[in-house]
């Protein structure tokens, strides 16, 4: 695995709440950083035709996954959605063989068999981004049925979006999870827009969280663009889970930059809408200004872990395209590394 | 002495066997602990085995087998009852594009047992879709269908011990049929069609519950020294096509019965394999016995009229044999 990778290194859980060390800190920002250059390039390099199928950019969401990956340990579930890159690369699989499964390549994270849509790490238990609304969700709801049945000190995270809140196999995992009080985190990345279409046109009630708690768990809402509170509200979550609290709710606030996938006209907003969340809600932006402000970041650390993210997506890009097209035979093996 | 159980209690024991050698295996369906199932089929286990392992779930059909998908990749061996194989519908995404998914595109087993009753029997349109063809055909499942209770044991043993998702079906009318089955050590690999009753005249084709109305047919039509060599797929996926292909060489004429209807159904399957591999035995061309192409009625009189009977299957076989 390259080094430049953001896996954690150990399974202890992440530090104390409240006041995580500026090394930590600057960890999350620098995770942050690469998230997105990986994101805004793999934007140009599906433009450019070396990305079969394109992707779903988390661009501007990376502080929900950062915030809340850093939560937990690398023995927990992380289970994701169509747009889950951010997920994985928080989750430390490797930026070189996730960025050679996008480019459909033989050392891909499946051999070119999965894509964006379908990355899977069970070795990190990344148990995947997923094609399918609503169905990432249920996976880590099934894996934290495991963990409380094999009596485990684990939790499984399970990410859908606005969309998927309006799918009924969301709540019924959520119902399940509550009925067995199972470990499990339910983190809903509201970004506003299912594809095109926004919040306002496609929900009733109140809110997302409010629909969560007639469940009879808890349900918060964070500001998904402060890594810091999604970090908290997260390991809150987590230690409920552990203590046989069973499941919560974390309905994130966020925002996506770019359409829904590569090459969306977004006709259904307004360009201003999303200047203004860059602008004033940027998830990098504000962590870098608080860790200034705080004097735990300078300038010339900031330009350090820029560089390191444009470095090691530069690198993975390389490794991307060299790594030769699968052959055709590949197509009716199964991934060979059953495990 | 032989035990004699219902195809039913044969499942039960069967499943009862594996789970007390294997802790890592339970089950989830509605009615469960109690009830034991809408067919009793695992009657006594909530209380054998406790409700952890056996567990009441909602009627929240995506749920079970979301649940059933993540236990299975995390170390767990689930049994989801889904009771009617009709529910399914409610978690199809489960099943076809995430447990048979995982083993192709990531090289993760998924041991996930789906049961359900399947077939044609009273109750209407709604419970009684004959739907195993789709199964069988989607890449990344098994799909087993047996017939009498001993197949039945000897299946369930090894659907347990799979690591790859297997939709285990069990046919309606068959619940109660009794038969002797096998012990704790008997066990019956899946892709291992049955001949259940030899024959060189002609070849008949079939599985779960039209075996006996079959082997019926057989009897009558040996009595005018005609013999039909009846094969029980036992699985349709894998598919045994050696034995049924080396049989329809020997024969050189077969039909296939079978209550899914004959377009897409598996008798389509049957008939585009024998003709690949024995078009030059054939004799005759291939007769394909299955309900129609429309949904299932209610009424007992509206129901004879579709099904395939032994009447039917008897004429059918003593046409074909008369083709010069």
């Amino acid at each position: 695995m390259s080094t430049s990778d953001l896996a954690e290194e150990s399974s202890v859980a992440a530090p104390s709440a409240m006041a995580p060390p500026p090394e930590v800190l600057r960890e999350w920002l620098g995770a942050m950083l690469t998230i997105r250059r990986f994101e805004t390039e793999c934007v140009r390099l599906s433009f450019a035709g070396k990305i079969p199928g394109g992707i779903h950019s988390s661009e501007g969401q990376e502080g929900v996954a950062v915030g809340s990956i850093r939560a937990l340990t690398r023995d927990d579930v992380v289970s994701g959605t169509h747009r889950s890159h951010h997920h994985a690369l928080a989750k430390g699989l490797s930026l070189r063989v996730v960025m050679a499964e996008l480019f459909g390549r033989d050392d891909g994270l499946s051999g070119g068999r999965g894509g964006s849509m379908h990355l899977v790490d069970r070795s990190l238990n990344f148990l995947g981004s997923n094609g399918i609304v609503g169905a990432g969700l249920g996976i880590a709801m099934g894996a934290s049925l495991a963990m409380q049945m094999q009596q485990q000190p684990f939790v499984a995270v399970g990410y859908f979006g606005d969309g998927g809140a309006n799918n009924g196999r969301v709540w019924e995992s959520i119902n399940m999870a509550a009925i067995w009080k199972l470990p499990l985190i339910a983190i809903c990345e509201n970004n506003l827009y299912a594809v095109e279409t926004h919040i306002s046109n496609s929900m009733a009630g109140e809110s997302i969280a409010a629909r969560a708690s007639g469940f009879g768990l808890p349900a918060v809402t964070v500001d998904g663009q402060d890594v810091v509170a999604v970090y908290q509200a997260t390991r809150e979550a987590r230690e409920r889970a552990i203590a046989g609290e069973g499941p919560t709710f974390i309905e994130a606030q966020t925002y996506r930059y770019e359409g829904h996938n590569v090459g969306d006209v977004q006709n259904y907003r307004e360009k201003d809408e999303v200047a203004q969340w860059r602008a004033e809600r940027d998830p990098i932006a504000r962590m870098r200004k608080r860790l200034v402000d705080d004097a735990m970041l300078d300038d010339a650390q900031y330009a350090a872990l820029e560089v390191a993210a444009e470095e090691s997506v530069a690198d993975a890009i390389a490794y991307a395209d060299a790594s030769p097209w699968p052959t055709g035979a590949d197509a009716l093996t199964t991934y060979p590394t059953n495990v | 002495m032989p035990t004699v159980l219902t195809y039913s209690q044969a499942y039960r024991e069967g499943v009862a066997e594996e789970m007390a050698a294997n802790e890592k295996i339970f089950i989830m369906g509605t009615d469960i602990v109690l009830r034991g199932g809408h067919f009793a089929q695992v009657f006594g286990l909530g209380e054998q085995f406790g409700a952890s392992r056996v567990r009441d779930v909602p009627i929240s059909e995506a749920a079970m087998l979301a649940a059933g998908v993540g236990s299975a990749v995390c170390g767990m061996r689930p049994i989801v009852d889904l009771n009617f194989l009709d529910f399914s519908f409610g978690g199809m995404d489960e099943i076809c594009n995430q447990a048979a998914k995982m083993s192709y595109m990531f090289g993760i087993q998924v041991p996930l047992l789906i049961r359900a009753t399947n077939g044609i029997a009273l109750g209407g349109a709604q419970h009684n879709n004959v739907i195993e063809s789709w199964f069988a055909e989607l890449p990344g499942l098994n799909v087993v269908t047996p017939s009498n209770p001993a197949d039945v044991k000897g299946l369930i043993k090894s659907s347990l011990r799979m690591n790859d998702p297997v939709l285990f079906l069990m046919h309606k009318a068959l619940s109660g049929l009794r038969g002797n089955v096998g012990g704790p050590d008997d066990v019956i690999p899946l892709g291992h069609a049955n001949i259940s009753r030899s024959g060189d005249d002609v070849t008949i084709v079939t599985y779960g519950v039209n075996v006996a109305k079959c082997l019926e047919a057989a009897e009558r039509l040996a009595a005018d020294g005609i013999e039909a060599e009846v094969i029980d797929l036992r699985t349709l996926y894998p598919l045994d096509r050696e034995t049924v292909v080396e049989s329809v060489r020997k024969t050189g004429r077969a039909m296939m019965v079978d209550e899914s209807a004959a377009y897409g159904g598996v008798s389509a399957e049957i008939v585009a394999s024998m003709q690949e591999a024995a078009f030059d035995y054939l004799d005759a061309a291939v007769v394909r016995i299955t309900a129609p192409h429309a949904p299932v009625p209610n009424s007992p009189a509206l129901l004879s009229a579709i099904l395939p009977n032994s009447a039917a299957i008897e004429a059918a076989a003593r046409k074909l044999v008369e083709v010069a």
